[in-house]
């Protein structure tokens, strides 16, 4: 299903992203470069079946057991969790067995790794390939034994019969088992829950060893025989074009072998093109692009800035009315005839991804073949798009995925890959584009800014007579969609326009405004800002009727309902009103909501559903002045069942940080029409000194697996400015946190 | 230039640009891939490697001013990975990408080195010059209280 790859974006809707994912089979998110119909379950059944003693586990006689596994591993901890599922149903020793990363061959496996969607989407395929080996395994011992396979029974890697025991390795097994027939996934047996000696037990990663001991591979550390080096000096104005260059001074520093001009591919790899200097090491490329001189035509988006985006984010929220996205009563009617109403705007500034590991591709093109070494979450895309470069059929390419120093969304692009497809093709030797931290920080594809317009009623008995959300911003679909601008915004609400809060009168507009910023997935995506305007606009709703945060939220989610996700379809699993609040109630109850704290101090809470997991967290913060201490996080968490608990802990600790660095440090912002930060010194991360202690919570469930990766980030900005709101209560002026990040003067 | 030193307990020499940085130096020259490029301004740590015993920010060290010094890279902490710290971070599971952790390491072992017994206030001091994206710094605290051998005061 996955043969139609083609660089050229397709489906760049989120949505899609994430229904293609719960469509199940082997569909997982390689959606936006495949046509909608590859969804289409008819085809998933015409695929050949893919023999699991091949595709997903490779067995020695001497009993080696290999999982093959197609997911990358950005930190997320994936390379551990997807084995453990496979090996729990083929009943291996987890002690026994090895991993390794699958070559990249779309035809038997689903490569892309977003959207939080692996485990979920990963868990019943992965199920039933290692249950389907377990059976071929079985009927290979019964064979030889010549009993009924309803006799025999798999167990730490052997086949195990009869009374006295007799027993197979699976070594001694598999050269019988692999030419058996493939049972039919769809009915072979599944063990029991209650069976699980892996699945649910707290398992260390596979892969820190390499970590701790310098040996792990990231694609930076590719090193194939001959390889020289390069970088690429581009357009620092988006969309910008080189006029012309002169390559003498740069050609005379020592090292540098070559200088020549690439071009823009405003295809789906989106690159900017630039000036590509190759040279012996990555020092001699950047002193080498420092001497080149390059005049750039920097065309139209050079006036552009944060400055004029803010003005128009506030016009259009002063124009009315937006595009309606969902619309239900009359929540106009509603405000007009209240007396107790609320009214606040929030604003959220462009986000970089800021791997620790910047952006880099290794290619070897040669005149029949290419071979590759990406850090890559999509290794379909990057072997697509190196193709197209190289003039190749896809499966003339090898791409080797490396480990990666992060991901968070932005090594789904294939940017990186098809400006060193570019280079590696016009040079026709092994080398690597390496970006420098400023080249990594000024071309990322950022998260949207946006800002949003709130306005709610309160009826006389506190309940919520009418919820009102406006958004503006420079949304992710008019980037990459398939009708650019004239997509509508509901892709930027997510989970956002699925209110939980009961509320007769409902109404959410939308208005996109202009930016040739480039805009992307960044961890949680529409979440990250949907989980700031709604998590805080019903903490100012509770205080304005004066009522505790914790309760007014149990009240208004009201009794147990399921709401279908607003705009997905039947595939997506509805929000369970019960779930949230049961996430709610927990991390209350664990960080003891409601107890004295000393002046100044404060707690506050805040719970959302996205990647179809439950979140929450209670922040507690001191507010002396002009400083902010994050003194506690407390994180819950119900991600349906969880396969490995320290993985999952680990998830929602990084996010808690991936989120505090968003809230308490530096925007994003554009001037001239570029990106103005460059590096840690102006785009400062979190540090050990100011990372709070995190407590995190998992509610046990026997619900399909969710995501992970993401789902924390949204709760993690509104439960930290709902604490400064109430540590600062007993002052003569409350603070309301209304834009992110976090500036010391709004403390004042 | 030919620019001699010591590497990891072994003599070597590299005839590179004197202005060169050791992080490419050891990277780009030598092939030793373990030490992380992250700044290239020494504001991240994750190119930290010891300089006589001093953790020190290999991207902004030219390699001439490293001519008969001793450089202990993460390759060179232990024979075989079973350095205190590494087999701490190893227990405490604390790399995620795992990208920093090179750079982690090589400052906590340097931070150990001067305080066997860092308070949690040491470990910040200490350790704030290194960024880790993903967000470990509560694992790195505790791992590296387990390699002081001592309980970890509060995490």
């Amino acid at each position: 299903m996955a043969t139609n790859l083609s660089a050229e974006p397709q489906i760049l809707d989120r949505r899609a992203f994430l229904k293609t994912s719960a469509a199940g089979g082997a569909a997982l998110l390689i959606g936006f470069h495949l046509p909608a119909r590859a969804s289409d379950p008819a085809q998933e059944q015409e695929k050949p079946p893919v023999n699991p003693l091949n595709a997903w586990v490779r067995i020695t006689p001497d009993n080696h057991v290999t999982l093959i596994l197609a997911k990358s591993e950005m930190g997320q901890g994936i390379m551990t969790a997807l084995p453990m599922i496979l090996a729990e149903e083929l009943c291996l020793d987890w002690k026994q067995v090895s991993i390794e990363q699958a070559p990249t061959n779309p035809k038997i496996y689903d490569h892309g790794t977003g959207g939080s969607g692996s485990v979920g989407g990963s868990w019943l395929p992965l199920r039933q390939a290692g249950a389907a080996a377990r059976e071929m395994l079985i009927a290979a011992a019964a064979k030889k034994w010549e009993v009924g396979t309803d006799t025999c029974r798999a167990q730490n890697g052997y086949v195990l019969h009869g009374h006295p025991e007799r027993s197979y390795t699976y070594g001694e097994l598999v050269a019988d088992a692999a030419l058996l027939p493939i049972p039919n996934l769809k009915e072979v047996p599944l063990k029991n829950s209650r069976d699980f000696t892996i699945i649910g037990h707290a398992t260390h990663r596979v892969d820190t060893a390499a970590k701790a001991t310098g040996t792990a591979i990231y694609g930076i550390d590719a090193r194939p025989a001959g390889l020289l080096y390069a970088v690429i000096a581009r357009c620092p104005v988006f969309y910008g074009k080189v006029a012309s260059f002169d390559a003498t001074k740069a050609k005379a520093v020592p090292g540098v072998r070559d200088v020549f001009q690439i071009e823009t591919s405003g295809r789906g790899a989106s690159t900017t093109g630039g000036v590509a200097v190759i040279a012996d090491n990555s020092w001699a490329a950047t002193q080498g692009r420092k001497a080149l001189e390059v005049k750039w035509d920097e065309g139209p988006a050079a006036n552009e800035s944060s400055v004029e985006l803010r003005k128009q984010f506030v016009a259009n929220a002063a124009a009315k009315p937006g595009q309606v996205i969902r619309n239900e009563g009359d929540a106009d009617a509603a405000l007009a005839a209240a007396t107790n109403k609320v009214e606040a705007f929030y604003e959220l500034p462009f986000a970089a991804h800021v791997c620790m590991e910047p952006m880099n591709c290794t290619i070897h093109i040669q005149s029949d073949s290419a071979e590759a070494w990406v850090p890559t979450q999509a290794p379909q895309w990057a072997q697509a798009v190196i193709a197209e470069a190289a003039k190749l059929p896809p499966e003339k390419v090898i791409v080797h995925t490396t480990q990666m120093g992060g991901g968070f969304g932005r090594r789904y692009q294939a940017d990186f890959v098809m400006e060193a497809a570019q280079v590696a093709k016009s040079l026709g030797k092994s080398v690597m584009v390496v970006w420098t931290r400023e080249d990594d920080m000024k071309h990322d594809f950022y998260r949207p800014a946006s800002y949003h317009k709130c306005q709610g009623a309160m009826d006389d008995a506190g309940n919520l007579a009418a919820w009102k959300h406006f958004q503006t911003s420079t949304s992710i679909a008019a980037k990459w969609g398939a009708k650019g601008e004239e997509n509508n915004g509901q892709g930027e609400f997510g989970t956002g326009a699925t209110v939980p809060y009961l509320s007769p009168n409902l109404r959410i507009e939308y208005t996109l405004a202009h930016s040739s910023a480039p805009r992307a997935w960044w961890r949680s995506v529409e979440h990250s800002s949907s989980g700031f305007v709604v998590e805080s606009f019903v903490d100012e709703l509770a205080a304005a009727v004066g009522e505790d945060a914790l309760k007014f939220r149990l009240k208004l989610l009201g009794d147990p309902r399921k709401l279908p996700q607003f705009g997905e379809g039947p595939d997506a699993p509805p929000l369970d009103t019960a779930r949230l609040r049961a996430v709610l109630q927990l991390a209350a109850d664990k960080s003891g909501w409601g107890a004295p704290l000393p002046d100044r101090e404060g707690r506050g809470i805040a719970c959302f559903f996205s990647f179809d997991t439950y979140t929450a967290a209670v922040a507690e913060v001191a507010v002396k002045s002009r400083e902010l201490k994050v003194k506690r996080l407390v994180c819950t968490v119900d991600c349906g069942r969880v396969v490995n608990p320290n993985g999952v802990r680990a998830q929602v600790e990084s996010a808690a940080i991936y989120a505090l660095t968003a809230t308490l440090k530096d925007a994003i912002t554009v001037e001239g029409g570029r990106i103005v930060q460059s590096n840690f010194n102006d785009y400062h991360m979190l540090r050990m000194n100011e990372a709070p202690p995190i407590e995190v919570h998992l509610v046990a469930s026997e619900e399909k697996p969710t995501g992970i990766g993401e789902p924390t980030v949204p709760v993690i900005a509104p439960a930290l400015c709902n604490a400064i709101f109430n540590a600062t209560r007993t002052r003569k002026q409350d603070i309301r946190i209304r834009r992110l990040p976090i500036r010391p003067e709004d403390l004042a | 230039m030919a620019i001699s030193f010591t590497l990891n307990g072994k003599p070597e020499t590299v005839d590179v640009s004197p202005d060169m940085p050791l992080l490419w130096v050891l990277r780009d020259v030598l092939n030793m891939t373990g030490t992380k490029f992250g700044c290239g301004m020494a504001l991240c740590g994750a190119c930290t490697v010891h300089i006589n015993g001093e953790a020190t920010r290999s991207c902004i060290t030219q390699i001439s001013t490293v001519s008969g010094k001793k450089v202990t890279t993460i390759e060179g902490l232990s024979a075989d990975g079973t350095h205190p710290v590494q087999k701490a971070w190893i227990e405490e599971d604390v790399p995620q990408c795992g990208y920093c952790q090179s750079g982690q390491i090589m400052s906590a072992v340097a931070l150990l080195s001067k305080k066997p017994k860092p308070t949690d206030a040491d470990i910040d001091d200490f350790m704030s010059g290194n960024i880790c994206r993903c967000g470990t710094y509560q694992r790195i605290r505790k791992a590296i209280h387990r390699a002081a051998g001592a309980p970890a005061e509060k995490a």
